[in-house]
């Protein structure tokens, strides 16, 4: 066992022994242990399918272990639901927030809790315990109107409202921007400090050096070693997590020239009654350069993908490849002119789940790899081509005629961007690029947009994850409430601006003082 | 106009409260199971086959309430048959309610062979001395049989219910998200497996007011598409109890109106007056889905999605 | 414990085994029916699925009856897989197909008595016409305002039923027989007569139509770019806007064929084993079709199989009926209880059970 040995003096709130937990096909977790104290704030890292995730819902009983053992205060442990973690004194956070959004927030609350007051008390409450914690909230208001950061503060509030004696958070701060990350410390310093226990699962190193006192770092459903975070560098965590040093890929200069993409006043109405609108749009990119789009997820980045593919076309001056309107375009003669897109959602948007890869192929390469002739498909080029797209990509599949919903997210998400970038498009725009995906596939998807970059093609990166867009974009803009801020070079951009420019403290504006005295 | 003068407008008034009745009590039971998230398109069958049951019922031991009882437990088992489909065994929404269409208009015919003109025991009337003599409100409120003021009550206890009960706020959060609810660990198939069982049973009593206080007799298909109106209904009323009654009201004035018509001897030959409810069905549906944004509003956002919770 | 575990990718063996599976289960669950009414289910299952083909005196009458009632059911049905597969629910094929058999009979009839080669031809465009516009009033509705396909298609049958009626008492009465509701008796009128093309094989110019839209459906699903897209709205809605599939496009387009597909069924009908526009044209193939399309696995060589099928417990239930007694009522409830199973069983094709050991406590 590599777990960590609890520290002497205060006795263990959780103990956790020889979890073991398979899939078909995966190990997810292999003879886990690891022990928690009271108020203490535990990390849990570890990489996209570190099996992190298998973990904690096992400790919040939303599936049962295959073998081992837990000890909550030294009785055995073993929740056969939510319902039962939760009287023993287990809250838990989800990174999806598991929120209604026709329902107000007094009523998601109410949901989580067991014998939940009438609704007129419990809003009284709500107001009590988030003004305490420095986390606004109207009771009243329906959850579809908030934003990304309060809907976090409604699972908190609703899982702090049980006074849990462990608070499970996973992966909290990979909706919020750099502002919001530090009001959420402050509350969670301030809630371990009344001595609940906080698991904190992230894969993001600097967070857990800055919160934690110990951590837990899994690979490969196998813990791999247990530490004190603030005692290690973020190069050392990140080997131990990663287990191999990844490359980052080489950006060339950032080209002169005549923009190749451009959209100028690109306004979208709300698809939906809580929908996004986009306001006023305008970016330009040059050939061989590389825009990043930052933003809090939900601030108009599937609309702004919907408006560039054709899903959602509107005023044909709004969208220009190479100076040629293109912006009253249907989704295929967009392809045609050049203007590529991969949208975030791999399974059921850029891809259909249930059929082969050489019929996803035909998704987006219809036209342009001429797989479809006088109207009859011809499988067989289609089926050449996705072998292209395999090789090419290095796509882990038994063959071309596998369902796309077996292939790994990493895998899949190679097809995807294969499939476009052997296209050999003008501009490519993706969303969210190497979402759930595991280092070596997410590697290898920048290193094919860099070189898509480099051959000449202009290349818009829209992503959440900021440290990727640091890493590949020449020029930075931000996606705030639908509208794009003016794009920035990367050099010389400092953590503090690119908050600011994602809308600084999203609907925190209103916080109480006590949130802005926060230490950071 | 002279045309209309021939109607007894307080005649015509509580006419359409009756007939209203029939799609009120199946379109509120179809309002609490798609609430769930649950589309049960087979509210026609339940709905035959609860009036055949109910009739053979009510002729059998000769009392109408338990007809009635029948009548809902039968409405009630096919849904059932629905709920071990579409929850256990992971069916087509569409297609299975289809088939408990067809299904339940076979089985009818099936059961009601032997009581074709067959007569059943009157349904009972409220008779409240002083307040049923009443010159016009008598006739209009205190002089119906007891699932006129079942339905109403149904849809003022839905209400309550889906406003205020923590259930009521349990189904509405199952068919809100059951990804979201079965993380909290609600039971989310057993809440839609009672919601579909209330809403057999519901249209189960619909059927049987068709056959036991409307009509009253047994005649086979006699539903004729009343169950595919019930669920216009819910679409129409954006799954708010109270328009369900408001939109039962509108056919049921519809069909009484034509029916007077009818009988009035107007010109237009009887089968244009008669498709007359279905016409405004498609365009009521029409001008409500027509604002898209507002017709989506209420809608339960997880309907008609097959729940499987994985791992 | 056992649990359901969704297949990486739908079992193959699965598609095919559980229509048969299904046909298998309802003998045994039809059979406990037919007990229940009284009847020896072994005698009602021989005599619904076995005499209609080999009884040494039945056969020879039922056998060509088989083609006769196969025949639009396979051509209606083929129309709706393709929309199925879309997840298009056209279930009002019934109404496209009284539609059809209106439009078809009233272009006849305006020529009465003339004799020439096009009044046939003319009959056949005016009924696929038919049914493809009364299957464009839901199409174009969903298209333009999203109003549920389902429910107005299927309003619309009761409005076909009340039309076919007004125009058999109304303007296609026949005027030489007073009193008598119902048109003209098309069969008895060469030019727009759809007799049997080989006589007594009950081989009518339907079931060359149901033969060529079968080869027409599949060659669409395997080959053409719109079976494609129908697969992918059907799998995935939303990849399939990303592809630049317009939804409406194809609700039009599936509506469209299915519609004219059922109005082409409605008008053979009528100028065949029909013969004339009565009140109660309307017979049920609209509906059966949909069974018969799920039955068929939404493909058109399933849908050959399972149409014959469904022709069968047909002719079988009308022989059931006068041999044994078996009621007319029964049989519809077979058939339901077949769409039942089959619904049921189609959880194998894309789930297996999995055997869990327990949790360690």
């Amino acid at each position: 066992m590599t777990a960590t040995a609890a520290p002497p003096p205060p006795a263990p709130l959780l103990e956790v022994e020889g979890i073991t937990k398979a899939y078909p096909g995966v190990l997810a977790n292999s003879d886990i242990a690891f022990a928690i104290r009271p108020g203490a704030v535990h990390a849990l890292l570890g990489e996209n399918g570190a099996g992190k995730s298998t973990l904690v819902k096992i400790v919040y009983g939303l599936v049962r272990p295959d073998a081992g053992r837990m000890r909550l205060l030294g009785a055995p442990y073993a929740p056969a639901s939510p319902a039962a973690a939760r009287a023993a004194g287990v809250a838990m956070v989800f990174q999806h927030f598991s929120l209604f959004e026709a329902l107000t927030v007094a009523e998601n609350v109410a949901l989580g809790m067991e014998r939940p007051p009438p609704l007129r008390r419990l809003a009284g409450r709500i107001r009590a315990v988030s003004a305490a914690y420095g986390l606004p909230l109207d009771p009243d208001r329906p959850v579809a109107d908030l934003s990304a950061g309060e809907r976090q503060r409604v699972e908190i509030v609703r899982c702090l409202l049980q006074e849990p004696r462990l608070l499970i958070m996973d992966e909290p701060t990979s909706v919020l921007t750099p502002q919001e990350v530090e009001i959420l410390f402050g509350t969670l310093r301030r809630i371990a400090a009344d001595g609940t226990a906080i698991l904190y699962i992230s894969h993001k190193l600097e967070e857990i050096i800055l919160l934690c006192e110990s951590a837990t770092i899994l690979r490969g459903g196998r813990v791999v070693a247990g530490c004190d975070p603030r005692r290690r560098s973020a190069r050392e965590l990140a080997e131990l997590m990663v287990g191999r040093i990844v490359q980052p890929p080489a950006r060339a200069a950032a080209p002169a020239g005549a923009p190749v993409l451009e959209v100028a006043g690109l306004s979208l109405p709300a698809a939906w009654p809580h929908g996004r609108a986009l306001h006023d749009v305008r970016l330009a990119v040059r050939g061989g350069e590389i825009l990043g789009i930052g933003g809090v997820a939900g601030n108009g980045q599937d609309e702004l993908l919907a408006a560039l593919s054709g899903e959602r076309p509107g005023p044909a001056a709004a969208v220009r490849l190479d100076g040629r309107p293109i912006g009253a375009l249907a989704p295929a003669a967009r392809r045609m002119a050049g203007l590529a897109t991969a949208p975030e959602e791999r399974l059921g948007h850029a891809a259909a789940p249930d059929m082969t890869l050489t019929e996803n192929t035909l998704l987006t390469a219809a036209g342009r790899e001429r797989l479809v002739r006088h109207g009859l498909v011809g499988w067989r080029r289609a089926q050449g081509f996705a072998a292209r797209i395999i090789a090419a990509f290095d796509v882990r599949t038994p063959g071309t005629e596998v369902a796309a919903r077996a292939l790994s997210g990493g895998n899949l998400q190679k097809f995807v961007i294969g499939r476009e970038i052997l296209q050999r498009p003008r501009a490519l725009v993706v969303n969210q690029p190497t979402w759930g995906v595991d280092a070596a596939a997410a590697a290898a998807i920048r290193q094919a947009l860099a070189d898509l970059a480099g051959a000449g093609a202009a290349v818009v990166v829209i992503s959440q994850d900021l440290d990727e867009l640091m890493e590949l974009a020449h020029r930075f803009a931000a996606l705030n409430e639908g509208r794009l801020t003016p794009a920035r070079p990367v050099e010389g951009l400092t953590v503090r601006e690119i908050g600011l420019m994602l809308g600084g403290a999203h609907g925190m504006q209103a916080a109480r003082p006590a949130a802005e005295g926060v230490p950071a | 106009m002279t045309l209309l003068a021939g109607i007894d407008p307080v005649a015509v008034a509580a006419a359409l409260i009756v007939a209203a009745t029939p799609i009120l009590l199946a379109a509120i039971g179809e309002l609490v199971t798609e609430k769930a998230g649950v589309l049960n398109l087979g509210v026609e069958g339940m709905m035959i086959l609860g009036a055949v049951v109910g009739f053979a019922a009510a002729v059998a031991t000769g009392s109408v309430l338990l007809g009635l009882a029948a009548a809902a437990a039968a409405g009630a088992a096919l849904a059932g048959l629905f709920a071990v489909l579409v929850l256990g065994l992971l069916a087509n929404q569409v297609a299975t309610g289809l088939a408990l269409t067809l299904f339940g208009l076979g089985l009818s015919a099936l059961i009601g062979q032997g009581y074709i003109g067959v007569r059943p025991p009157p349904a009972g009337r409220l008779a409240v001395p002083g307040l049923s003599d009443l010159p016009v409100l008598g006739r209009l409120v205190f002089s119906h049989d007891v699932l006129v003021y079942t339905g109403v009550a149904l849809v003022a206890g839905v209400w309550a219910f889906l406003r205020f009960s923590r259930a009521g706020l349990i189904l509405r959060a199952v068919g809100e998200s059951h990804d979201a609810a079965h993380a909290l660990g609600f039971p989310v198939r057993r809440v839609r497996a009672l919601a579909i069982l209330f809403g057999g049973a519901c249209a189960g009593l619909g059927g049987a007011h068709l056959s036991l206080v409307r009509v009253p007799q047994w005649t086979e298909g006699m539903t004729a598409g009343a169950g595919w109106i019930a669920l216009a209904l819910v679409v129409f009323a954006s799954w708010r109890p109270w328009r369900v009654m408001l939109g039962a009201w509108l056919f049921g004035g519809i069909a009484v109106l034509q029916l007077n018509l009818q009988a009035a001897g107007v010109k237009i030959p009887v089968e244009y007056l008669a498709m007359s409810p279905y016409l405004v069905t498609i365009l009521v549906l029409v001008i409500i889905t027509a604002d898209r944004p507002r017709a989506a509003l209420h809608a339960p956002a997880a309907l008609g999605r097959p729940f499987h919770a994985a791992g | 414990m056992i649990r359901l575990e969704r297949r990486p990718a739908p079992s193959r063996f699965w598609t095919a085994a559980t229509p048969l599976l299904a046909v298998a289960l309802t003998m045994v669950a039809g059979g406990v029916m037919f007990a229940i009414l009284g009847k020896d289910p072994v005698a009602a299952i021989r005599t619904i699925f076995w005499d209609p083909l080999f009884h040494p005196q039945y056969a020879a009458f039922s056998r060509p009856q088989l083609l006769v009632k196969a025949g639009p059911l396979i051509l209606i049905a083929t129309g709706l897989a393709l929309g199925f597969r879309a997840g298009i629910w056209n279930i009002g094929a019934e109404g496209q197909y009284i539609a059809g058999a209106i439009a078809g009979a009233a272009v006849g009839l305006a020529f009465y008595p003339l004799e020439g080669w096009f009044v046939f031809p003319l009959m056949v465009v005016a009924g696929a016409f038919g049914g493809w516009a009364w299957a464009m009033i839901p199409a174009l509705l969903k298209a333009r305002f999203g109003t549920s396909e389902i429910l107005v298609s299927l309003m619309l049958v009761y409005v076909a039923d009340k039309i076919v009626a007004a125009m058999a008492v109304g303007a296609l009465r026949n005027p030489d027989a007073t009193g008598f509701p119902g048109s003209r008796n098309l069969a008895r009128y060469p030019a727009a007569a759809n007799p049997d093309l080989i006589a007594g094989s009950g081989l009518h110019w339907g079931g060359v139509a149901a033969l060529l839209a079968v080869a027409l459906v599949w060659l669409i699903l395997a080959r053409h770019r719109l079976g494609f897209e129908v697969r992918l709205a059907g799998l995935a809605p939303r990849a399939a806007r990303f592809a630049g599939i317009s939804p409406g496009r194809l609700t039009i387009v599936c509506l469209g064929l299915s519609g004219a597909f059922a109005g082409l069924a409605g008008l053979f009908e009528v100028a065949g084993p029909g013969g004339q526009i009565r009140i109660d044209f309307g017979s049920g193939y609209g509906f059966t079709a949909i069974i018969v399309a799920f039955l068929g696995r939404l493909h058109p060589a399933g849908i050959v199989l399972a149409g014959f099928l469904m022709a069968l417990t047909y002719i079988g239930g009308e022989i059931a009926q006068f041999v044994i007694g078996l009621p007319a009522a029964a049989i519809q409830a077979f058939q339901g209880m077949l769409l039942f199973f089959l619904l049921g069983l189609d959880l194998a094709a894309n789930y297996r059970l999995r055997r869990l050991r327990r949790a360690a406590p």
